[in-house]
C-alpha cells in the first residue's frame, strides 16, 4: 500500500509498504530517516521516539498506514540548519552523549519536556524520560543537560 | 494483510462484520508488538485512530462516557479529580509515550490480567460499551473477562467506550513492579469507597486469569466499616481485609514474581490502601 | 596554544552526528539493491539434528538463498579462547538459540516468513543444566566431546588451611546478567565482486579478531575480508563474541549481493553471550582485632553451550578472588564449565563481578561478627602499593584503596525521605506512602585487572600523519580501536593534540587498512591505543623536529610546507605470565583497577521493593585524559552495577531463557537512578601512558555489592542471591497472606 505522511515538514510517499510495518520502519527504511532507532520494538525503551502531530510517540507501535495523512517530526527535524536546538547542544555540552542511541529518542522526549514545562524539576524531569531507557550514562548527564537547556530557554543561562 | 481505515464508528462495525478476524488498532501498544516480533500475522488490521468519536469523552447519565481511544495522558490530566482511581491507575501505564498513545479501550480489548485499568475499572463499577452492526450492549466490567486474556467480545463487536461514575468517595490504586518506571505489574489492586452506597469497591490485577474483584473482602467491609463515624480502622480490620483481598485471587509463579508473593503484597497492598482512602474520607467528612 | 589536549574535557567530534540522528550505526546501514538476513535458530536447549528442509522456503518468493553448515565456506567452527563454536550447526545444537540456518530475502518480513518454514526435525535430549554437578562429575553428559570442564584454577598463598578466631562463611550467587547494548547487532556485508572477497560494515569491539576467525570460516585470506567500523550502540562485552560477521558475509558471497542483518530484541537475547552466573562459597578467617587471616574460596562459573571467554572467568575470577585486600593466606579454587544454558562470555567486569559481590558480602559479615564498622574492617585490610596479590604479585603501582574508602564514608549523607511517592520505593506506583520503609547503608570495594593477562600481548597500532590543509597544519589519526560510546575517540584527539601541538586532529575511519588495536574490552583502549597513539605520535614530533633541525618547532605550518609525515607504532603492555597451573602463582596483570561505592536504599520492607536514593562512588584512575568522560564512564558503570544489584537478570529454566524482551528483563530507568557524587582521585601508575589507569569496569563491579549491603543494613538479612527480588526481602513463610 502507499503511506502518504509529512516529515519534518515535507510531503513524502512510500510505496510497496506491508500493513504490518511500523511508522519506524518506513522512516529508517524507506524514507531515508534512520534518526528514530530500533532498539526494541515493543515500546520499552523510547529509542524510536518521535512526534506525531505534535505528541511524542514510540514510532515502532505506531502501524504505517495510521500516519497516513499525518505529520511526523523526527529528531533529524529538530536543528535549524546548522544551528543546533538548544537541547541538542545541551546534550553535546554536558557530555550526555555516550554510544548515543537512545540520543535521539531522548532528545524528542526532553524538547517535549521544555516545550510544555518552563523550568522542570528534577522530579518532572526523570517522570518525563522515564520512557527512555540509556544503557551507557546513569542518566546523570542526561539531567545535567535537560537542566541546561530548560534554563537556556527560560533565558536564565 | 489489509489495512482497513475507517472514518466512523459506523464504518468501523461493517468492516468489523465483514471481516471479523480484523484486528483493531488504536494505539498500537499491543497490536505492534505482536506484529513487530511475528506472533501474529492477522489477515488485517482495523484502524481506529481517524474515528473522532472514539477519541473524546463525555458525560452520559451522570457517568463519564471516555471514548474507547482515548489516550491514558489526557485520563491522567483532564479526569484525575472526576476518576481519580483511574487516573492513578493511567499514570503507572509503560511511559509517558505509551500513555500518549494507549488507551483503556485497548486494555479491555487485550484483556490481559496485568491490564494496569482493570482493578480501577471493577473497583468503580464501570461498564464497557461494545458495539456492532446488531446494536450496542453494555456490559458491566465484572463480567467482561472471561479468561486469560479473553473477553466477551463477540467477532463483529467493537468496543466504543467505557462508562465509569464519578467518584464519590476516596479512591487508590497500587501496583507492584520490580522498577520505578514501564514495568507490567507483579500484582495491582485498587480501591474506590462508594459512601453514599455504604460500600467499597475492589479491583484485582495480575493474580489471577482475569482482573477480579475481591467479593469477599468488599462484603466484610460493607459490614464492618464504621462510616459516619470519626474514628480511625482498627488494624485487625485493615489486616483481615487484606487477608480477604490476597484469598481472593488465585496467581501464578512466573517471571514477574512468585504466587505466593503475589498473595502477599496484595495484602500488603489492600490494607494500605484501605487506610490511606479511610484518613481521606474521615478528613473530607470532618470538613463536611 | 592548542586547546582540547591531555586533561581536558574537549567535546566529543561524534557528538553533533549523534544528537542529529545522522551518525550511522551498524543498523542504519543501507545500500540499493541490498537484501535482509535472517537466521532460525534451535528451539532446543540440547537436541541432534535428524533433518533440514529448505525448500520450501527457497520456493518463497522474493527468497534469495537459504544456507546450512553445509554452505560454510570454510572452517565450520571459531572462538575467542577455543576453537568450539559452528558458524551453524551440524549435527547437534547445544543451547536454545544456536543458528542452524540462513535465509537472505528481498523484505525482512519475506526473510521471517522463509525461516518459518525451514523445517528441522531435532531428536531431543535433556540438556545439562547444573555447573556444580558437572565441574564434580566427569561421567555426566558430555556437551562437546572431550569433557564439559571448560577450565579450573587453583591459587594457593601461605597456609591454605590457616586457622582463625572469627570466621564467617557463606554461600553466594549471581544471575545471568546481560550486556543490554542498546544498538542491536547488524551490519551490512558487500561482495567486492571480482576478487571474491567481501568488505563488511559492523559494529564491534574488535575488528582484527573479527576479520582472523570471520576470514577462516569463509576459507579466504583476511586481506579479501575487510572490515570497516559503523556506528556501535553499546558494546559492554556483548559485542566480542561474533553474531552476524560471518552469517552476513556467507550470504552476501552466495547471492553476490549487499545483506544487511539486524536482530531485533529478542533474537539479541540469543545472540550473544551473557555475564556468567555463578555460585560461590566463601569461608573467611580474621583475628579479633580484624586483620585479615585467610580465605577460602570455591567458584563455579557457567559458561553455558560455548567456552567464549570461560577461561579468563576462571582466571579473573581467582586472581581478584579476595579482593583488594591483605590476605596472607589462601586457597581460591574456581571451575568453568560447559552446559546446556545460553552460552556466556565478556560483560563489563569480566570475572570480578561475580566474586566482587560475594567477598564484599563476606567483609560485611564479618564486619557484624566483629563489632566493627564495615568501613574501617576494610580499610584495615586495604592493599596499598607494596602489597603482595594472592598469586605473589608485587602491586608496584598506586593502590589508595584504604583512601577510596575513607573518600566515599566521608561524602554526606541524604536527608530521610520525604512523603512524596516519587522518593519513596514504588514511586509513581503508590505502594507506599511511607509505611514499612527502612534505610541502610552499604558499602563495596572492588579490585580489576586492566587489560588482557596471563601472557598475553595484547597490543595495538597508530598511525598519525601530520600535513598542512589551507595552511594549518593537521594530523590524522587511524587505528583500529572501536569506539563504543566510551570516548576513545575524544582521547586520541587529545594526546595528538598534545603530543604535536597541533589544534586540528581528524580521526581517520576505524578499519582493518591498519594493524590490530585489540579489543575495546577490560578497560584497557585509553591505555593501550592512547599509548600506540602517543608512540606514533612522538615519532612523527621527531621527524618534525629533524626537518626543523630543532626540538623547539613553534611554526609547524612552515617547518612542514608540502611534507607529510606518517608513522606507525604499536604500544605493548609490560609482559605478564600466565598463572603456575598447581598453585596460582605468577605476574598475571598488568595493572587494577580500584573503586569503591557507598549506597543509601530505601527498602518497603513489607513488599520487597528497593529505592536506591544514593550511590557516591570514589575512583583511582591514574590520570583522567578526560575527566568528563571519566565521570560519565563511573555513572553508568554504576548504574549498570545497580541493575545486577536489583533488577537485572535473563531467568533460566530448563536451559531455555524465560524473559527475552525489555518487557522483563529490567534495566534502570531514570526513575531508578540516585543522585550520584563521584571522587576521582588521580595516582598515576608510573608503568602506563601518562599514568593512566583503565577506568570503565571497576565502578560496575563495586556498586552492586554497596546495594546489596545496604538492603542487608536495612532488613538484617542475609541476601545471598543478586537480583535480589522482592520476594527475597519478605517473609513469605507464613504462605503469603
Amino acid at each position: 500500500m502507499r503511506v502518504n505522511v509529512t516529515v519534518n515538514g515535507v510531503e513524502r510517499q512510500a510505496d510497496d509498504v506491508w500493513p504490518g510495518e511500523s511508522l519506524l520502519y518506513v522512516l529508517r527504511e524507506r524514507l531515508g530517516l534512520p534518526g528514530a532507532k530500533n532498539a526494541c520494538e515493543q515500546g520499552e525503551c523510547g529509542s524510536c521516539t518521535v512526534y506525531l502531530d505534535d505528541v511524542p510517540v514510540c514510532s515502532c507501535l505506531v502501524a504505517a498506514g495510521q500516519a497516513e495523512g499525518r505529520e511526523v517530526r523526527t529528531v533529524e527535524g529538530l536543528a535549524d540548519g546548522e544551528q543546533l536546538h538548544p537541547v541538542q547542544q545541551a546534550f553535546v555540552d554536558r557530555g550526555a552523549v555516550q554510544c548515543g542511541f537512545c540520543t535521539p529518542g531522548l532528545i524528542v522526549a526532553a524538547h517535549d519536556l521544555i516545550e510544555r514545562t518552563a523550568e522542570p524539576t528534577d522530579a518532572e524531569i526523570r517522570e518525563a524520560l522515564a520512557g527512555n531507557l540509556c544503557r551507557c550514562t546513569g542518566y546523570e548527564k542526561i539531567l545535567d543537560a535537560v537542566r541546561q537547556a530548560a534554563a537556556k530557554k527560560a533565558g536564565v543561562a | 494483510m489489509d489495512f482497513l481505515n475507517p472514518g466512523s464508528v459506523t464504518e468501523a462495525l461493517e468492516l468489523k462484520a465483514s471481516v471479523p478476524d480484523a484486528v483493531p488498532i488504536a494505539g498500537g501498544t499491543d497490536v505492534m508488538v505482536e506484529l513487530n516480533f511475528d506472533h501474529r500475522r492477522p489477515p488485517a488490521l482495523l484502524n481506529l485512530n481517524r474515528i473522532a468519536e472514539l477519541h473524546t469523552y463525555s458525560t452520559v447519565d451522570g457517568r463519564v462516557r471516555i471514548g474507547a481511544c482515548v489516550p491514558y495522558s489526557r485520563i491522567v490530566t483532564e479526569l484525575g479529580s472526576v476518576l481519580p482511581g483511574l487516573a492513578m491507575a493511567s499514570r503507572t501505564v509503560g511511559s509517558p509515550q505509551i500513555r500518549n498513545r494507549g488507551s483503556v479501550g485497548g486494555n479491555l480489548g487485550a484483556a490481559s490480567p496485568a491490564g494496569d485499568s482493570h482493578p480501577a475499572l471493577l473497583a468503580t463499577d464501570a461498564v464497557v460499551e461494545i458495539a456492532s452492526t446488531r446494536g450496542v450492549r453494555m456490559v458491566p466490567a465484572k463480567d467482561f473477562y472471561v479468561g486469560v486474556k479473553r473477553n466477551v467480545l463477540e467477532p463483529d463487536e467493537l468496543i466504543t467506550a467505557v462508562h465509569v461514575p464519578p467518584a464519590t468517595g476516596p479512591q487508590q490504586f497500587s501496583k507492584v513492579g520490580t522498577r520505578n518506571a514501564m514495568v507490567i505489574a507483579v500484582c495491582a489492586f485498587a480501591i474506590a469507597l462508594h459512601p453514599e452506597q455504604q460500600r467499597v469497591g475492589t479491583g484485582i490485577g495480575s493474580a489471577a486469569p482475569t482482573p477480579l474483584r475481591a467479593h469477599e473482602a468488599e462484603e466484610f467491609l460493607a459490614a464492618e466499616l464504621p462510616w459516619g463515624s470519626p474514628d480511625g480502622l482498627l488494624d485487625s480490620l485493615n489486616r483481615r481485609f487484606g487477608e480477604l483481598v490476597a484469598k481472593a485471587a488465585s496467581p501464578i509463579d512466573d517471571v514477574r514474581g512468585t504466587a505466593s508473593y503475589r498473595r502477599h503484597a496484595l495484602a500488603v497492598m489492600a490494607r494500605r490502601t484501605l487506610s490511606w482512602t479511610w484518613s481521606e474520607y474521615r478528613r473530607t467528612a470532618q470538613c463536611a | 596554544m592548542t586547546t582540547g589536549g591531555i586533561g581536558e574535557s574537549p567535546l566529543r567530534p561524534d557528538g553533533g552526528l549523534k544528537v542529529r540522528g545522522q551518525y550511522a550505526y551498524s543498523s542504519d546501514l543501507w545500500l540499493e539493491n541490498m537484501l535482509w538476513g535472517a537466521t532460525l535458530r534451535s528451539p532446543h536447549p540440547s537436541a541432534r539434528i535428524l533433518s533440514v528442509d529448505t525448500s520450501a522456503a527457497l520456493a518463497m518468493p522474493g527468497v534469495h538463498t537459504v544456507l546450512t553448515y553445509k554452505d560454510v565456506p570454510g572452517e565450520n567452527v571459531y572462538g575467542l579462547k577455543l576453537q568450539d563454536t559452528p558458524v551453524l550447526a551440524e549435527e547437534v545444537v547445544r543451547y536454545q538459540g544456536e543458528p542452524v540456518a540462513l535465509v537472505a530475502a528481498e523484505h525482512p518480513e519475506t526473510a521471517r516468513r522463509a525461516v518459518k518454514a525451514i523445517k528441522v526435525e531435532y531428536e531431543v535430549f535433556e540438556p545439562v543444566l547444573d555447573p556444580e554437578l558437572v565441574a564434580h562429575s566427569p561421567d555426566a553428559p558430555q556437551v562437546h566431546p572431550g569433557g564439559n570442564l571448560v577450565r579450573h584454577q587453583r591459587i594457593l598463598k601461605g597456609d591454605p588451611d590457616a586457622t582463625a578466631d572469627v570466621v564467617v562463611s557463606g554461600v553466594y550467587e549471581i544471575g545471568m546478567q546481560d550486556q543490554a547494548f542498546l544498538g542491536p547487532e547488524s551490519g551490512l556485508a558487500v561482495p567486492d565482486g571480482d576478487g571474491g572477497g567481501v568488505h563488511l560494515y559492523l559494529a564491534t569491539q574488535w575488528l582484527h579478531v573479527d576479520q582472523r576467525q570471520t576470514a577462516k570460516a569463509l576459507g579466504l585470506p583476511v586481506e579479501k575480508v575487510k572490515l570497516t567500523m559503523s556506528g556501535v550502540g553499546g558494546a559492554f562485552g556483548g559485542r566480542e563474541d561474533l553474531s552476524i560477521q560471518v552469517h552476513a558475509c556467507m550470504l552476501a558471497l552466495r547471492t553476490g549481493r549487499p545483506v544487511k542483518m539486524s536482530y531485533n530484541r529478542q533474537e539479541s537475547f540469543f545472540g550473544h553471550v551473557h555475564r556468567h552466573p555463578a555460585k560461590m562459597y566463601y569461608e573467611h578467617g580474621a583475628t579479633a582485632e580484624g586483620d585479615l587471616v585467610y580465605v577460602r574460596a570455591r567458584l563455579y562459573f557457567d559458561g553455558g553451550a560455548y567456552a567464549s571467554k570461560t577461561p579468563v572467568v576462571v582466571g579473573n575470577g581467582t586472581t581478584l578472588g579476595v579482593g583488594p585486600y591483605n590476605v596472607p593466606n589462601a586457597r581460591i579454587e574456581a571451575w568453568g564449565v560447559y552446559t546446556n544454558n545460553p552460552p556466556c562470555g565478556a560483560m563489563r567486569g569480566l570475572g570480578a563481578v561475580q566474586p566482587t559481590y560475594a567477598y564484599e558480602s563476606q567483609m560485611d559479615k564479618l564486619a557484624a561478627a566483629l563489632g566493627m564498622d564495615p568501613a574501617d574492617l576494610r580499610i584495615r585490610n586495604a592493599m596499598s602499593e607494596g602489597s603482595t596479590t594472592v598469586t605473589g604479585q608485587v602491586v608496584d603501582f598506586p593502590a589508595p584503596v584504604a583512601e577510596l574508602i575513607q573518600r566515599v564514608k566521608d561524602m554526606p549523607l541524604p536527608e530521610p525521605s520525604g512523603s512524596d511517592i516519587l522518593q519513596l520505593p514504588g514511586g509513581a506506583a503508590n505502594t507506599t506512602h511511607g509505611e514499612g520503609v527502612v534505610r541502610g547503608v552499604g558499602y563495596g570495594v572492588t579490585i580489576k585487572n586492566i587489560s588482557y593477562a596471563e601472557g598475553l600481548d595484547d597490543y595495538s597500532t597508530a598511525r598519525v600523519r601530520l600535513e598542512v590543509v589551507d595552511g594549518e597544519p593537521v594530523a590524522t589519526v587511524h587505528t583500529a580501536a572501536a569506539e563504543v560510546g566510551q570516548g576513545l575517540i575524544t582521547v586520541q584527539q587529545q594526546i595528538a593534540r598534545t603530543e604535536l601541538g597541533v589544534q586540528q586532529v581528524v580521526l581517520h575511519p576505524c578499519d582493518t587498512d591498519i594493524g590490530d588495536a585489540g579489543s575495546s574490552s577490560a578497560s584497557r583502549q585509553t591505555y593501550i591505543t592512547g599509548g600506540a597513539v602517543r608512540n606514533a605520535c612522538r615519532a612523527v614530533r621527531a621527524k618534525l623536529q629533524e626537518l626543523a633541525g630543532s626540538e623547539d618547532v613553534p611554526d609547524i605550518a612552515a617547518v612542514l610546507g608540502d611534507e607529510v609525515i606518517e608513522e606507525t607504532r604499536e604500544y605493548h603492555h609490560r609482559k605478564t605470565y600466565p598463572l603456575d597451573p598447581e598453585t596460582g602463582q605468577g605476574n598475571a596483570h598488568v595493572q587494577y583497577g580500584f573503586s569503591a561505592h557507598r549506597a543509601v536504599v530505601d527498602v518497603d520492607t513489607e513488599l520487597g521493593l528497593v529505592k536506591v536514593v544514593q550511590l557516591d562512588c570514589a575512583q583511582d584512575v591514574g590520570k583522567a585524559i578526560n575527566p568528563d568522560a571519566v565521570v560519565g564512564q563511573i555513572h553508568g558503570g554504576s548504574a549498570q552495577g545497580l541493575g545486577l544489584a536489583v533488577m537485572e537478570e535473563i531467568q533460566v529454566a530448563e536451559g531455555r531463557i524465560r524473559n527475552p524482551s525489555f518487557t522483563d528483563y529490567l534495566i534502570p530507568t531514570i526513575l531508578d537512578m540516585p543522585p550520584m557524587t563521584v571522587d576521582v582521585v588521580e595516582r598515576p601508575d608510573p608503568h602506563a601512558p601518562y599514568g593512566v589507569r583503565g577506568v570503565g569496569e571497576p565502578p560496575t563491579i563495586s556498586a552492586t555489592p554497596a546495594i546489596a549491603n545496604a538492603i542487608r543494613a536495612a532488613t538484617g538479612l542475609e541476601l545471598p542471591r543478586v537480583p535480589i527480588r522482592p520476594e527475597y526481602i519478605i517473609d513469605l513463610t507464613d504462605g503469603g497472606s
